[in-house]
């Protein structure tokens, strides 16, 4: 790889054209060929075949698959549990923004790390500890049995193990953005009388709208999608407590591959348009957001 | 943080409200939905005293889920940083047709359901599936063996080190190459000893999120593993057959162990990021 002495020559010539900044041809056909490859073979390939797989028996057997009852009714819990997930940690994520980025306290990086503890947990260890909280095992689970208040296998227990792990992505979204924001504009607000409300209104919210439509988006994605806490605190109870991605692991366990990749594709079709929508969020509005300043 | 000046905080703590309300609601939720419940986790894991977790933790098949968890998150994260570190390269430095969509997908790992990534990859890694028929042809067999486990694993966590490294290879400076080449040194010689080292804080911290990430997945791997107690049985997975035996103190003992282990994984990410500002900054 050692240059002669002419090739040196020239690259020192030729710096205004950018070769000194750059490979040799080959070298670069043969890291943009690797990289194609690689993608296509490892991230395309398994999304081509969920739709392969998902039509492998014929239309009408798709479109069977998504109107059955049990595959409405995972639909439809799926939203649910989604919603009240996005909407709790909306809240989190801004108060805990608002808090972290326009004030000083202690323990303020104690408190980011706590915020981030969600991401390093495996999904199901935390269905795991909400089992034992609030289980009928439990003390605390089985007052609440007593008192009427089902949680554990039921609605109200998967849409606390998905607010656990989707937990940070408002928040860390929202958080290095405001820091990077600074806090002039809110203080402006303050010194000539609005009210805390109304600079949040009017000032703050304008400033962090696309950030917060993209950590919401985040949260979201991974709120539907969420398939290893769901299943610990589901109890697999058909037809009632199944979320989309239990019902895919029910009909593949019971060999309906045709099914289970149906409903797999609705899951991959909504995957599509949250990747969708980020992309045309960062070339659109990539200077408000936290994580794609400096980039293309 | 470029216009908070000292002066500016002091202020802000006087005009700005808001800190009781919000700080309240923050720590509130934090302590209900986090703090909590893992305290209780460890409350019932201290019930099962020393010799009880001991007893639970070094049987031969919680072991080998362990081993097979972390050991095959190292090696799927080590194999993430190589491929991550030549897919950040390209799509920052060359433009070549359909590098945007290609950008766009590298979060498809992320933003697919890990059921789905699960069922596809089997499918595709089977012994009659379009990429396994070929490869059992070699002698190679990924489903159902924990070769199959560090795929699922190595799919799964891609997206960190692509997306930790893409904006510190962006937003690296070209005067130094320039320099570096200037005065002589080879291209290889320049991205060796100018670019690897600038990049090495972002690339080592992507590494360990995507080992993180790839410790504790379960939806992606339980349907390609096979799931063979002693060959390829996860840790995760372990912890989900025991609760389905109602064993749920073996269930506590085994997440206990997986959080400790994770939580100096978290200290070492958290001392590379602080590291790697410094090395921004710098």
């Amino acid at each position: 790889m050692e240059p002669t002495d002419g090739q040196r020559m020239s690259i020192i010539v030729d710096r205004s054209a950018g070769s000194a900044t750059t490979e040799r041809a080959p070298v670069r056909w043969l890291l943009i060929a690797i990289t194609i490859a690689f993608l296509s073979l490892f991230l395309l390939l398994p999304l081509l075949e969920v739709f392969v797989q998902a039509f492998s028996e014929g239309v009408k057997v798709y479109f069977a698959a998504l109107s059955d009852k049990e595959a409405l009714s995972a639909i439809r819990l799926t939203l649910i549990t989604a919603a009240f997930a996005v909407f709790f940690n909306t809240i989190f994520g801004i108060c805990a923004a608002w808090a972290i980025t326009n004030f000083q306290f202690r323990g303020k990086n104690l408190l980011i790390t706590l915020i981030d503890l969600p991401f390093s947990v495996s999904p199901v260890i935390a269905g795991l500890v909400f089992l034992l909280l609030l289980g009928s095992r439990s003390p605390l689970g089985s007052w609440l049995s007593e008192h009427g208040l089902k949680i554990m296998f039921a609605t109200p227990g998967l849409v606390i193990a998905t607010i656990f792990v989707t937990l940070p992505f408002v928040a860390r979204e929202l958080i290095p953005l405001m820091q990077a924001q600074g806090t002039s504009e809110e203080q402006a607000a303050a010194t000539l009388g609005a009210s805390g409300w109304r600079t949040f209104w009017h000032v703050t919210l304008p400033n962090i709208r696309w950030g917060l439509l993209y950590g919401i988006l985040l949260c979201n994605a991974r709120a539907m999608g969420e398939f290893g806490a769901v299943s610990v605190v589901s109890g697999h109870i058909r037809g009632m407590s199944n979320t989309m991605p239990l019902q895919v692991e029910i009909l593949y366990n019971d060999y309906h591959f045709a099914a289970a990749f149906a409903i797999a594709s609705l899951l991959a079709f909504l995957s599509f348009l949250t990747l969708g929508a980020r992309s045309l969020l960062e070339r659109k509005h990539g200077d408000e957001l936290a994580g794609t300043r400096g980039m293309a | 943080m470029t216009t908070a000046s000292s002066a500016g905080w002091h202020r802000s703590r006087r005009a700005l409200p808001g800190l009781p309300l919000t700080l309240g609601i923050t720590l509130t939720y934090l302590s209900l939905l986090v703090l909590i419940p893992l305290a209780g986790l460890f409350f019932r894991a201290s019930g099962l005293g020393l010799s009880g977790l001991w007893a639970t933790l070094t049987s031969q098949r919680v072991l080998h889920a362990l081993q097979l968890s972390f050991g095959g998150a190292l090696v799927a994260a080590a194999l993430d940083a190589v491929f991550g570190a030549i897919v950040a390269w390209t799509l920052v430095r060359y433009e070549f047709p359909g590098r945007r969509i290609l950008h766009s997908m590298i979060d498809l790992p992320f933003a697919l359901p890990t059921a789905v990534a699960g069922i596809a990859l089997t499918a595709l890694y089977a012994p009659n599936g379009w990429l396994g028929a070929p490869l059992a042809k070699l002698g190679i067999n990924v489903a159902y063996t924990p070769i199959g486990v560090i795929l699922a694993m190595t799919f799964i966590s891609l997206p960190f080190a692509v997306r930790t490294l893409e904006p510190v290879l962006a937003d690296l400076s070209k005067q130094y190459e320039e320099a570096a080449a200037t005065l002589g040194a080879s291209r290889l010689q320049t991205v060796a000893r100018v670019v690897f080292p600038a990049v090495l804080p972002a690339l080592l911290t992507g590494t360990a999120l995507a080992f993180a990430r790839a410790v504790g997945e379960y939806g992606s791997i339980i349907f390609i593993a096979g799931n063979l107690p002693n060959v390829s049985e996860i840790a995760p997975l372990l912890i989900m057959i025991r609760l389905e035996e109602f064993d749920y103190a073996g269930a506590t003992a085994i997440a206990c162990a997986m959080l400790v282990l994770s939580f100096f994984i978290l200290l070492a990410i958290n001392a590379l990021q602080a590291w790697n500002r410094r090395m921004a900054s710098a």
